[in-house]
């Protein structure tokens, strides 16, 4: 359990960075970057064989494609507590002249990034075709991908899972950050989307689904190992992770009110004291 | 008047075809992606001698973009085919996002542009692509002339490595150009020297140049022709060093004058050497169906507009 225990503090600790980030520049994405925090920590520590001597075609690693962009502090977060660059860099995150941008972007070469995302509804069509390239290379290595639930009310994701599952691509572990929220409300209320109805959707079109808690790193790593079992058996892996926005902060957990917007000075203080100091801030 | 030989009529889209298929040959990471138009887009030689190398992706165009720029992360270079208006316009967003601003290695190869698609009319015929793909960041703009010059592109954009915007056409067209000629991307190609004005063509519209060319020589006026086949990189220093001479300029292409290559001539020469330029271009309209033929004569794209536009801009000297 030491290894838990340690995947726990570092989730605490990009959870602090993620808040300073976002207060640091006053906008910025905090609530769905707060509610995937525990599965980009068991991933870049646990699940992925990568190098963080970063190579743009990652042959011969996995590799990881983020597609709602939005949540990047999280990402950025983890790429640099992961040694892609370093930690004191966060803290340009969205100011002029930064690698950091608002969303993820390979133009200002930040190691780590393979694709811009932002745009929503894009980044697994690109994650399928990185996955394509490693079955051409030969490369057994696996192709993550992380997407919004709201995100899925894009039509290019159906065309991806159409793709993937009639052209095998079974190389590719697709996760849904399902917390039910995005902008404007809802997703049930929005476009009458739940977790329940994704499941349903995602066998009818022939992905193999395995669900997973999101706030529990031991069973994200226990999932992705199941997930791991059914590489290479002929169909695409989407794996649906309840997880809540703003989580674990008392007065952001569950609201879309904190998509995106940053916290005030106040705010910041009463969420940091929720989550104490595990490593050094950057 | 320089001549020009017709070796044969044959469409620009087959040029592609046998480019991508000698690329197939020469270089593996070569891939081809298609939504459902293998047979229009002269596809089919790469389908059946390198099929692991190519993915039918039916018709999600949006997905096709996606796929092109995730299979450039691991080395390989795609190029996508289908019609010009589904390569574009239908998937601006996803080539400004996954390929452009991600500068990924994807040759973006799109048939059928302009008016000279015909008879399936304005849904089909994207007079503004060429605007549409300049306006990126990162991408690169070609427009060949013939089967020779299109075949010649597609092999040469798999060594250049950054974004690619391919356009060629439907119809079987003159094809003139030296088939052992190399391409070099963003180097115009003088087709006949001159001194009274400069005729700056590219793609269907090349030919129509040189056929105006003869017709103004029976005249008594000396054209300058050159074959702009590269939109973006513009060879400024060749158009510039053509006008010096010249002092008046016709432009002539098969899209929208608002985003073409003469609007780009036109920039180029407000800012460094004002000039008279007259436009052989869609005026602010969409197409409708029709023979090609039919439809390049009532668009004003055809021969005698360019003689027409050369007498009007010379009385502006």
């Amino acid at each position: 359990m030491t290894e838990i225990n340690e995947l726990n503090n570092l989730a605490a600790q990009i959870r602090r960075d993620i808040l300073r980030m976002v207060h640091g520049c006053k906008s910025g994405h905090p609530g769905g970057s707060l509610g995937c925090a525990d599965f980009f920590t068991a991933l870049y520590f646990n699940v992925m064989h990568h190098d963080s001597k970063f190579n743009m075609d990652g042959v011969n690693e996995d590799i990881f494609f983020l597609s709602n962009g939005h949540i990047s502090p999280v990402f950025y977060s983890t790429l640099a507590r992961s040694g892609y660059f370093p930690v004191e860099e966060l803290k340009t995150f969205r100011k002029l002249d930064t690698r950091l941008q608002g969303h993820p972007t390979t133009a200002e070469h930040l190691p780590g990034v393979r694709i811009a995302s932002g745009s929503l509804g894009q980044g697994i069509s690109v994650a399928a075709g990185a996955a394509l390239a490693k079955k051409l290379n030969n490369d057994s290595k696996i192709v993550y991908a992380l997407m919004g639930d709201g995100e899925i009310e894009e039509g290019q994701n159906w065309e991806a899972f159409m793709f993937a599952t009639h052209h095998k691509v079974d190389n590719l572990i697709v996760t849904i950050d399902s917390n039910g929220q995005q902008i404007d409300g809802s997703t049930k209320d929005i476009a009458g989307i739940g977790s329940v109805d994704i499941e349903a959707k995602m066998k009818a079109f022939g992905w193999e689904v395995l669900h997973m808690n999101g706030h529990d790193i031991e069973h994200i790593i226990d999932t992705m190992a199941k997930a791991k079992l059914l590489v290479g058996k002929g169909k695409p892996i989407f794996i649906i992770m309840k997880t809540e926005m703003g989580f674990p902060i008392d007065f952001m957990v569950g609201s879309h009110k904190w998509h995106g917007i940053a916290p005030s000075d106040a705010e910041l203080e009463s969420a940091l004291s929720q989550l104490p100091s595990t490593l050094k801030d950057y | 008047m320089k001549t020009y030989e017709v070796q044969n009529i044959k469409d620009t889209r087959s040029g592609f075809g046998a480019g991508l298929h000698e690329l197939g040959q020469a270089n593996d990471k070569v891939v081809a992606l298609c939504a459902d138009l293998i047979g229009s887009l002269k596809m089919d030689a790469f389908k059946k001698d390198f099929p692991e190398r190519f993915f039918q992706v039916g018709i999600a165009e949006a997905n096709m973009i996606g796929l092109a720029a995730g299979l450039t992360i691991g080395g390989k270079i795609p190029f996508t085919g289908t019609f010009a208006n589904f390569s574009t316009g239908r998937v601006y967003d996803q080539i400004r996002q996954s390929i452009a601003y991600s500068n990924k290695n994807v040759k973006i190869c799109a048939s059928h542009a302009g008016l000279t698609l015909g008879e399936d009319g304005a849904t089909h015929q994207i007079l503004e692509d060429i605007g549409l793909m300049k306006m990126l960041p990162n991408m690169v703009v070609i427009n060949p002339c013939d089967y020779n010059q299109t075949k010649a592109a597609t092999i040469s954009i798999a060594n250049h490595i950054g974004p690619v915007y391919l356009r060629f056409g439907r119809p079987a067209v003159a094809n003139f150009t030296d088939a052992n000629a190399p391409f070099e991307i963003g180097k115009a190609l003088m087709i006949n020297e001159g001194t009274d004005v400069s005729i700056f063509a590219t793609g269907h519209l090349v030919w129509k140049a040189i056929e105006a060319g003869h017709i103004l020589a029976a005249q008594g006026i000396n054209a300058e022709i050159i074959n702009i086949h590269t939109i973006k990189p513009l060879d400024e220093k060749a158009v510039m060093d053509s006008v010096r001479k010249t002092r008046c300029v016709v432009t002539a292409e098969e899209h929208q004058m608002n985003g073409g290559l003469g609007d780009s001539i036109c920039q180029l020469l407000a800012r460094n050497l004002p000039t008279p330029v007259e436009m052989v271009a869609v005026n602010d309209s969409f197409g409708e169906s029709g023979t090609p033929d039919e439809l390049m004569k009532k668009y004003h794209l055809d021969t005698p507009d360019i003689v027409d536009a050369v007498m009007r801009v010379m009385k502006r000297k």
